[in-house]
C-alpha cells in the first residue's frame, strides 16, 4: 500500500535517531569499557582489567550492594505505602478521579525541588529536628537525619511511591467488581476476599511497580548526592565522579554497562515472570 | 472398608434442603421492600414469598427492578425500607457472606486465576469445610453439572455454556437453602439456551433447592417456574403459576407481556360487551371493560371447518378479511380486519386463506383485564 520510498522516508529519520543518540553511545560505551587510562590520556589498548576492577575492588562492590539495599528499601516502603493508596482508591472511594489526581499532581514538581524540601525537613535546624526539640522528645539536634542512607530511601520513597502506585491501581481498577461480590456471596469475609481474590489479581501490577521503584532507585544519582553524604553514596556518583575529577572513563563505562546488564537481566525475570501471573 | 455405590449428591443436598418438621411456612419472606437509586424508587413496597424447593421466577422488562430485588436476596444492596426474612430469621441485616443463599451471576464471574476444581472449591475453603471431605464434594458437584472432565482447565478454556455450568456447580456444592440465578441463560445462542433450561429444571427437581430466577424472556419463565412474580417499574403486577398467569392475565399488561393476545376495549350493556362489530355474552357490570383475547381462541368458524366439532358454550362470531397470513410451521397466524378492527388469530397451518371468512371465539375465553388509566 504505501510505497518504499515513503517507507523509508518516513521510517529512516527515527531510524538515525536511535542510532545516532542510542546506539552509538552505547557502543562507544562498550568500546570504553575494554580501555584503560593513564598519563591523563585514554589508552585504546584492549584488555578486561576495568571488570576485574569493579570484581576485586572492595569499594565497588560495597556501593554496589548499598544501592541495591538502598534501591530494595525503597521498593518495599514505595509498594507498603503504594498498595493500600491503591486499594483504597480503586475499591473505597467515591471520589476517584480526584483523589487520583492529588496522586499525581506531586510529579509534576521538580525532583530536585521535592529533594531540596526533604533538606529542610531532615537538617539540623530543620522543620523535624525543631519538632522534636519543641515536644522535648531530644533535647539536641539530631544529626544523623540527613547525610544518611536514611534520607535517601526517604527522599526516594517519597518520589517514587507514585510510580508503584500507578501500575498497582491500573492493575486492580482491572478487577471485576463481579467477582467480589461472588467472592463474598461464596461465604467469603471482606479480609478473606482480599487476600484470595483480589491481592493475586494484582500481582502483576505489584511486580510492575515494584520493578519501576527498583530500577529508577537503583539509578538515581541526585538524592545521594544531595542528601547520602559520605555514608549514602551511591553506585551513579561513582561513575560520575569517574566521568568527572577522578578521571578515569574506560572504568566508569564497565561500571555503566554492568549496571546496564544487571538491570536488564533483571527485566527480562521480571518479564517471565508477569507471564506466567497474568491471567485472561 | 465396603461402601454403598455412591449416592448422587442430589439426594445429599436435597435432605438438607428439607426443613425440618413439614411446615408449610414460606422459605423466603419478602416484605414491603422499596430500593431508591438516588431519588429514583426502583422497587416500591415489594412482599413476594418463595416455598421451599418452589421455582419462582421474577420476570420483568429491562429496568423493572427484577435485578435490584435479586441482589436485596443476595446482599449485595440494602432495602431502604421493609424487611427480608428466611426460614424464620431477619435476613436483610446480614452481610453476603453470612446468608444461606447462593448467586449464578449473568456472567458467570468464574476466578480467572483459579482451576475449575478451585472455582468450585472456593465456597467450602473459606467456610473452612471439613478438608477431607472438599474433593468428594467438589467432583460429585461437577459429576452433577456433566463437567467432570474439565476440573483442571482454566475458565479462560471453557465456552460460555460450559462457564455457566461450573458457576452453577460453584453456587450448589455449598448447599445453600435458596439459589439465585440472575438471567443465567441469556448470554447463550438459543439452542443452547433450551438445552440449558431443559437440564436447570431437572436439576432444579433432583436438589430440591427453592430456585429464584430472574428473566425478561417470557417463554422461559413459563417453561421452568412453578410460578411466575410479573415485575412492572417496581411493583409487581401478578403472581401465579404459568398457566394461570396465562389465562387469566390480571391486566392489560400482563395479558401483552406474557404471549401474545388482543386486547377489545369494549363496551358491557345488558349483559352483553360490545367493540366494534364483535359481540358476545358477558356477565360483569356494565361500563367500560378491556378484555384479553388469545389468538388461539379465535378460530375459522364451524361451517368452514369440515367435520371439526363446533365450540360449545357461549359463542361469538363475526366475519372478517385476512389480511396476513404467517406460516408457523404447526400453526398459521392471522392478521385479520374485522371492519376496521384488528385482530390475530392463531389456526392449525391450512392453504392460502385469502379473503373474507367467518371466525368465532367462545365468550369464556375473553378474559377481563384491569387497564390504566380507564374507568373501571
Amino acid at each position: 500500500m504505501y510505497s518504499r520510498a515513503y517507507k523509508a522516508a518516513v521510517g529512516i529519520p527515527p531510524l538515525a535517531w536511535v542510532a545516532g543518540f542510542l546506539l552509538l553511545p552505547y557502543a562507544l560505551l562498550f568500546a570504553y569499557s575494554f580501555w584503560q587510562v593513564g598519563a591523563q590520556q585514554v589508552i585504546h589498548r584492549w584488555n578486561l582489567g576495568n571488570y576485574r576492577e569493579l570484581f576485586d575492588n572492595p569499594m565497588y562492590l560495597e556501593v554496589l550492594f548499598r544501592s541495591m539495599k538502598i534501591a530494595g528499601a525503597v521498593t518495599a516502603f514505595a509498594l507498603l505505602l503504594g498498595y493500600p493508596l491503591a486499594y483504597y482508591l480503586s475499591f473505597r472511594s467515591r471520589r476517584k478521579e480526584l483523589l487520583y489526581q492529588l496522586v499525581i499532581v506531586p510529579l509534576w514538581v521538580s525532583y530536585l525541588v521535592r529533594a531540596y524540601s526533604w533538606k529542610t525537613i531532615l537538617g539540623s535546624d530543620g522543620v523535624l529536628n525543631t519538632l522534636l526539640q519543641y515536644v522535648h522528645v531530644v533535647r539536641h539536634p539530631v544529626e544523623s537525619l540527613l547525610y544518611s542512607p536514611f534520607a535517601v530511601v526517604l527522599t526516594l520513597t517519597h518520589i517514587y511511591t507514585p510510580f508503584a502506585f500507578l501500575p498497582i491501581y491500573a492493575s486492580l481498577e482491572h478487577i471485576p467488581r463481579r467477582l467480589v461480590e461472588a467472592s463474598e456471596d461464596l461465604g467469603a469475609t471482606p479480609a478473606r476476599t482480599f487476600l484470595r481474590v483480589i491481592l493475586p489479581l494484582s500481582l502483576p501490577g505489584v511486580l510492575a511497580g515494584a520493578t519501576f521503584a527498583f530500577v529508577l532507585s537503583l539509578g538515581d544519582f541526585l538524592a545521594p548526592l544531595l542528601l547520602g553524604g559520605p555514608s549514602g553514596i551511591m553506585i551513579s556518583n561513582v561513575v560520575v565522579s569517574l566521568f568527572g575529577a577522578a578521571y578515569n572513563w574506560p572504568l566508569g563505562a564497565a561500571i555503566s554497562l554492568s549496571m546496564l546488564v544487571l538491570v536488564v537481566v533483571l527485566l527480562s525475570i521480571v518479564q517471565r515472570a508477569e507471564r506466567k501471573l497474568s491471567f485472561g | 472398608m465396603a461402601l454403598p455405590v455412591a449416592q448422587p449428591v442430589a439426594s445429599d443436598l436435597k435432605r438438607s434442603a428439607i426443613s425440618s418438621g413439614a411446615s408449610a411456612s414460606p422459605l423466603l419472606e419478602i416484605r414491603s421492600v422499596t430500593k431508591r437509586f438516588g431519588s429514583t424508587p426502583v422497587l416500591s413496597g415489594i412482599s413476594l414469598d418463595v416455598a421451599e424447593g418452589e421455582f419462582l421466577t421474577i420476570l420483568g422488562a429491562s429496568g423493572s427492578g427484577k435485578t435490584t430485588l435479586l441482589r436485596l436476596v443476595a446482599g449485595f444492596e440494602q432495602p431502604d425500607a421493609g424487611e427480608i426474612h428466611m426460614a424464620g430469621q431477619r435476613l436483610d441485616t446480614l452481610p453476603p457472606y453470612r446468608r444461606r443463599v447462593n448467586t449464578v451471576f449473568q456472567q458467570y464471574a468464574l476466578f480467572p486465576h483459579l482451576s475449575v476444581f478451585e472455582n468450585v472449591a472456593y465456597g467450602l475453603r473459606v467456610q473452612n469445610a471439613a478438608r477431607a471431605e472438599i474433593p468428594g464434594r467438589v467432583t460429585d458437584a461437577l459429576a452433577m453439572v456433566k463437567m467432570s472432565e474439565y476440573a483442571s482447565r482454566a475458565p479462560a478454556q471453557l465456552s460460555g455454556g460450559q462457564q455457566q455450568r461450573v458457576a452453577l456447580a460453584r453456587a450448589l456444592v455449598n448447599r445453600p437453602q435458596l439459589l439465585l440465578l440472575d438471567e443465567p441463560l441469556s448470554a447463550l445462542d438459543a439452542a443452547l439456551r433450551r438445552e440449558m433450561q431443559m437440564e436447570l429444571k431437572s436439576l432444579q427437581r433432583e436438589v430440591g433447592i427453592a430456585f429464584l430466577f430472574v428473566t425478561h424472556d417470557q417463554e422461559e419463565a413459563m417453561a421452568l417456574s412453578d410460578r411466575i412474580a410479573l415485575l412492572r417499574s417496581g411493583h409487581l403486577e401478578q403472581v401465579a403459576t404459568p398457566r394461570e398467569i396465562y389465562q387469566h392475565p390480571a391486566t392489560a399488561y400482563t395479558a401483552q407481556f406474557i404471549g401474545q393476545t388482543n386486547l377489545l376495549r369494549a363496551e358491557v350493556k345488558h349483559g352483553m360487551a360490545r367493540v366494534g362489530v364483535l359481540a358476545w355474552p358477558c356477565a360483569s357490570g356494565d361500563g367500560r371493560a378491556t378484555f384479553s383475547l388469545r389468538p388461539e381462541s379465535i378460530q375459522l368458524a364451524a361451517t368452514a371447518r369440515d367435520g371439526l366439532p363446533a365450540l360449545s358454550g357461549d359463542t361469538a362470531r363475526f366475519t372478517a378479511t385476512v389480511r396476513r397470513q404467517v406460516f408457523g410451521g404447526a400453526t398459521d397466524l392471522l392478521e385479520l380486519d374485522c371492519s376496521g378492527l384488528t385482530l390475530l388469530a392463531r389456526v392449525p397451518s391450512r392453504g392460502n386463506l385469502e379473503g373474507a371468512w367467518e371466525f368465532e371465539f367462545a365468550a369464556a375465553a375473553a378474559v377481563r383485564v384491569k387497564e390504566e388509566g380507564s374507568r373501571e
